[in-house]
């Protein structure tokens, strides 16, 4: 039966991150990243915080669908503590591994949760919805590591 | 030829996604297209292929004369007083913004008025929301009813005397609702105001008298109609053509040219420069064939069929929301929902999963998602050549998704 392909993209831990996002909610006096994704309208607010090079506060308040939400829910989780450099290289190594492309096992470890939105290259229609957090956190980090100098 | 049978010339529906027949219910978005249209563009391109109203040689006359056939056949489809009535463009987006930019641009002036409904698709909103902006003039909205009905009273309101263009979808893409052209046009012109009338969802599932609606411009795409995408029609009322000035120049729309002067083409001629999207015309001309053929009774049968069965199948689901009327006789053959909990995407990816198509989104329509207080929904449309099986089969699935994202 075709439904249990859902699965194979809604696995357990995508679910739950969806149902009770890690680091949701935000905080009135901090700046704030809003990104949209035309095709739907769906809106995600991400704000980040960088102390000494480090990212310290990282949290986000979005409408969208279960890959959107568990996304940045997982996001949250895994770029919290990283350097800005880190931070950057694992937005990268997202990127390339929702599109399919093989990343390396260093990058796959550091993921965490984050690797299971791998099988989201096998859904080409909701690869945006995966990537949607961590394009706002990368503009994020542009915008607040110009801000310092 | 039954309905089935013209069912089984649809080659796509014949075919599997992701290992499930297909059951396309995106009609609303663009409907399939039956092995006549195909074969009607690829024998135009094989056997018939010249540019049209250019040459003096047999294949030149025999390409322009079964464009211009065309032409007729879409008068007589949408009642046009005269074939000269309708020309030809790329789509229902295309003409709006032309009458925008002719019509518009040449009566508007500041502090005039554009009457605009809640209901509308951006092609027939952004259009005259920038004229309003480049003129000065205002752009006002007709609000709906709560069950997304337009509301006459609400619209003899916002039209006044200071209104000139009232630009209105016959029916929504999102609500499956149909507006009172008739009414709507008798207010305007009442008030001395033109009726621009976007067709793109209604000229599928009814016949349209673009005569007796008393509709000034009436704009619709081929792809919703069977027919292939890159063309779209407009019929204007021959006075206000006539009146109108082209916004393109080139081949085609002259009739005398010299390098300190051009006279223009007639109508519709002077409508349409350049080589236009000849295959795309006889394509549509195959589709509009198709659809005589079936006939209105045959289609609207079925499509009425299919809604009340969508429409009460969607309203009788537990923690479904549906939006728009929830009386079948008030409903074109679209329906939008969504399920309590869980975003239009997920259930859209659930239903793809079976092989069922639908949209979920915003439809175009971001504005009136503001009205309705939601970001998206899923939207299912159908067409005759769905099945009360397919529809069974989608509200099953439906049912399905739906337990697996609120287990
Ligand atoms: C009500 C309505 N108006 C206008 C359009 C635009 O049609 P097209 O994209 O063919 O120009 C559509 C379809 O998308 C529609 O549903």
């Amino acid at each position: 039966m075709s439904l249990l392909n859902l699965n194979d993209l809604y696995k357990t831990v995508i679910l739950e991150h969806a149902q009770a996002p890690h680091h949701y909610g935000l905080q009135p006096d901090l700046p704030a990243t809003t990104l949209n994704n035309p095709t739907c309208g769906d809106v995600l607010t991400v704000q980040l915080v960088v102390t000494a090079n480090q990212i310290t506060t990282l949290q986000f308040s979005s409408t969208g669908c279960t890959i959107s939400q568990a996304s940045a829910s997982v996001m949250t989780d895994v770029l919290l503590g990283k350097s800005v450099s880190e931070a950057q290289a694992l937005i990268a190594a997202f990127s390339k591994l929702v599109m399919g492309t093989p990343i390396a096992k260093h990058d796959r470890d550091q993921l965490g949760d984050a690797a299971v939105l791998g099988s989201v290259a096998q859904f080409p229609t909701r690869i945006r919805c995966a990537t949607l957090a961590w394009h706002a956190a990368a503009q994020a980090l542009t915008e607040v590591t110009t801000d310092d100098q | 030829m039954t309905r089935t049978d013209y069912r089984r010339t649809f080659p796509i529906l014949t075919t599997k996604v992701n290992g499930e027949p297909l059951i396309y219910l995106d009609n609303a978005a663009t409907t399939q297209k039956p092995q006549a249209v195909i074969e009607a563009i690829s024998h135009y391109y094989a056997y018939d292929n010249a540019n049209v109203h250019r040459g003096v040689y047999t294949l030149a006359a025999r390409a322009t004369n079964q464009y211009e056939a065309v032409r007729d056949q879409v008068a007589a489809f949408i009642q046009a007083p005269r074939r000269d009535t309708v020309f030809f463009t790329r789509s229902t987006t295309e003409s709006l913004n032309w009458v925008a930019q002719t019509y518009g641009e040449q009566t508007i002036q500041a502090g005039d008025e554009i009457v605009v409904t809640a209901l509308e698709h951006h092609s027939n909103l952004v259009p005259w929301q920038q004229l309003a902006l480049r003129k000065r003039a205002q752009l006002k909205v007709i609000q709906l009813r709560p069950n997304g009905e337009l509301d006459l009273a609400a619209a003899a309101e916002q039209i006044t005397a200071k209104t000139k263009i009232v630009a209105v979808a016959q029916t929504s893409n999102v609500l499956g609702v149909t507006t009172p052209i008739r009414e709507l046009a008798q207010l305007a012109h009442q008030r001395g105001a033109v009726i621009v009338v976007d067709g793109a969802q209604t000229v599928a599932h009814q016949p349209v008298n673009v005569q007796e609606l008393d509709v000034d411009f009436y704009a619709f795409s081929g792809h919703k109609l069977y027919g292939p995408t890159g063309v779209g029609v407009l019929y204007g009322k021959l006075a206000l053509l006539q009146q109108l000035t082209p916004v393109q120049f080139g081949g085609e729309m002259i009739s005398n040219v010299t390098f300190e002067r051009t006279e223009f083409a007639p109508i519709p001629q002077r409508f349409e420069a350049g080589t236009p999207d000849i295959s795309g015309v006889i394509g549509l001309g195959a589709a509009l064939k198709t659809i005589q053929q079936l006939g209105w009774p045959a289609i609207q049968r079925q499509e009425n069929q299919l809604t009340a069965q969508l429409l009460n199948g969607l309203l009788n689901l537990p923690g479904v929301t549906v939006y728009g009327p929830e009386s079948v006789a008030k409903h074109g053959p679209v329906v939008a929902f969504n399920v309590n909990g869980v975003h239009p995407h997920d259930i859209a990816t659930g239903l793809d999963l079976a092989g069922i198509e639908v949209r979920a989104g915003h439809h175009c329509a971001q504005p009136l998602m503001q009205t309705l207080g939601v970001a998206a929904t899923v939207r299912a449309s159908v067409a005759f050549y769905n099945t009360t099986a397919e529809i069974d089969r989608f509200l099953v699935v439906l049912r399905e998704v739906k337990e697996f994202f609120q287990q």
